[in-house]
């Protein structure tokens, strides 16, 4: 008779410890994920060996693509009630003469880095999504000529620095742009009275065998 | 566990009332297994494991200095860098030529070389191998227990050696049109591998172009 019995135990697995670890895994997962921000471009940083990471917040960011176009992007600073990326878009606005909606504003507190120049700027915050907004991503103008007159890269710096004081600058370039291209970057920022910036990398260790070196 | 057993008090057969409480408590709980799953997925996909890091420079601010009397750095230690494209390096040591009498002296000096460890490093390190092994073994000796002190007193001590530090090269980091911005940052990194004290990334100078026109491919 104990034979008989075995069979007529149910199948049934209790999924309760798996339960209580999913929820723990479900917590953790959630509570210390940080969504990777929608960036307008891809940019493979080179190497370095620091070991400091980036900060998340009040920070504005040059981008540099591979193709020596450059992005923005800057952030509400340590207290968002403050709103300083509103505040810079309205500034550059009244620059060149683009007003911009209550509704456009808030829709750019949302969006993420760009690489549009004022001209496009309405049309870029009023594209529906994100393919559409692709097109007027043709990188911010910023000529060292003329004594940066239609350097908006420069502006936008500027009034970033004006509306928050204590922001902090970093340069994201692609490995294959031009040093070129970053020289113009960093002239603009010491223009702007901002000679320590960061640059953004990727880590590497290095070692060294100082028997390697030390013949000759 | 939440399961209970539904034969629970199965003695008491005969009484009606008690049979119809029998109801299986047992919920199904496939469902949110698979719902949590799914979501703990979906948030391990999402995550930004590795932020991303930065390196910080300090470029010279040339606003209000007048460069043309910079201050007077002995030639024997100021090693010149130019980057160039194709990932070369062109390098010499002593002043930067002024005109085109120099221009000849020093192309004799002009040498050629890369950013693997046998090319650049090997010559920064070479030239700042006091400094290098003075820090190398403070943090050695850190690392070993030797000498209890704290992270950031080792780095402070690091600082006071580089600010000390009289016999090391001065690096001069200047660039031509075709470099790339991997170069300059492969050079401030190995300025930092190398514990190099001084270094500054300056605009080259005409003559040095010159230079670069007939320097070995």
């Amino acid at each position: 008779m104990p034979k008989l019995k075995m069979h007529h135990a149910s199948p049934r697995i209790d999924m309760t410890p798996m339960v209580d670890l999913f929820t723990l895994l479900l917590t953790f997962f959630m509570l210390t994920t940080s969504f990777k921000p929608t960036e307008a471009v891809i940019v493979d940083t080179p190497n370095s060996i620091s070991e400091k990471t980036a900060p998340d917040k009040n920070i504005m960011m040059i981008y540099i693509s591979k193709d020596n176009k450059i992005y923005f992007n800057v952030d509400n600073g340590l207290d968002s009630t403050t709103h300083v990326r509103v505040k810079v878009l309205e500034e550059m606005g009244k620059q060149y003469g683009v007003t911009f909606t209550a509704k456009e504003k808030a829709e750019f507190e949302k969006l993420g880095s760009f690489g549009v120049p004022m001209k496009d700027m309405k049309s870029w915050i009023d594209a529906k999504d994100g393919v559409e907004r692709e097109k007027y991503n043709t990188g911010i103008p910023c000529d060292t000529a003329n004594n940066y007159k239609d350097n908006q890269l420069n502006k936008w710096v500027l009034y970033s620095r004006f509306h928050n004081q204590g922001i902090e600058a970093a340069v994201k370039g692609d490995g294959d742009a031009k040093y070129e291209t970053a020289k113009i970057v960093f002239d603009i920022l010491l223009e702007n009275k901002l000679s320590r910036f960061n640059l953004t990398t990727n880590m590497e260790k290095v070692e060294i065998k100082l028997g390697d070196y030390k013949g000759k | 566990m939440a399961e209970i057993i539904a034969n629970e008090g199965g003695g008491k057969k005969g009484h009606g009332k008690k049979r119809a409480k029998k109801h299986s408590t047992h919920i199904d709980m496939t469902p949110m297994v698979d719902l949590m799953s799914l979501l703990i997925t979906f948030f391990m996909l999402t995550t930004a494991f590795s932020k991303p890091k930065i390196m910080e420079i300090v470029l010279p601010d040339n606003s209000e200095v007048d460069t043309s009397k910079g201050p007077e750095i002995e030639a024997k230690r100021t090693l010149n860098l130019i980057l160039s494209g194709d990932d070369k390096v062109y390098y010499y040591v002593g002043k930067p030529p002024q005109n085109d009498k120099d221009v000849e002296a020093t192309r004799v000096n002009l040498m050629k070389t890369d950013y693997s460890k046998d090319g650049i490093r090997k010559i920064v390190l070479k030239m700042n191998m006091l400094l290098y092994e003075k820090v190398d073994s403070a943090t050695q000796e850190v690392i070993t227990g030797k000498t209890k002190i704290s992270q950031d007193s080792l780095l402070s001590l690091v600082k006071i050696y580089k600010k000390k530090d009289k016999r090391g090269p001065i690096v001069m980091i200047k660039s031509d049109k075709k470099a790339k911005y991997r170069n300059i940052v492969d050079v401030i990194d190995e300025m930092a591998i190398c514990n190099v004290a001084r270094y500054a990334i300056v605009d080259i100078n005409e003559f040095e172009l010159k230079l670069l026109e007939t320097a070995p491919k």
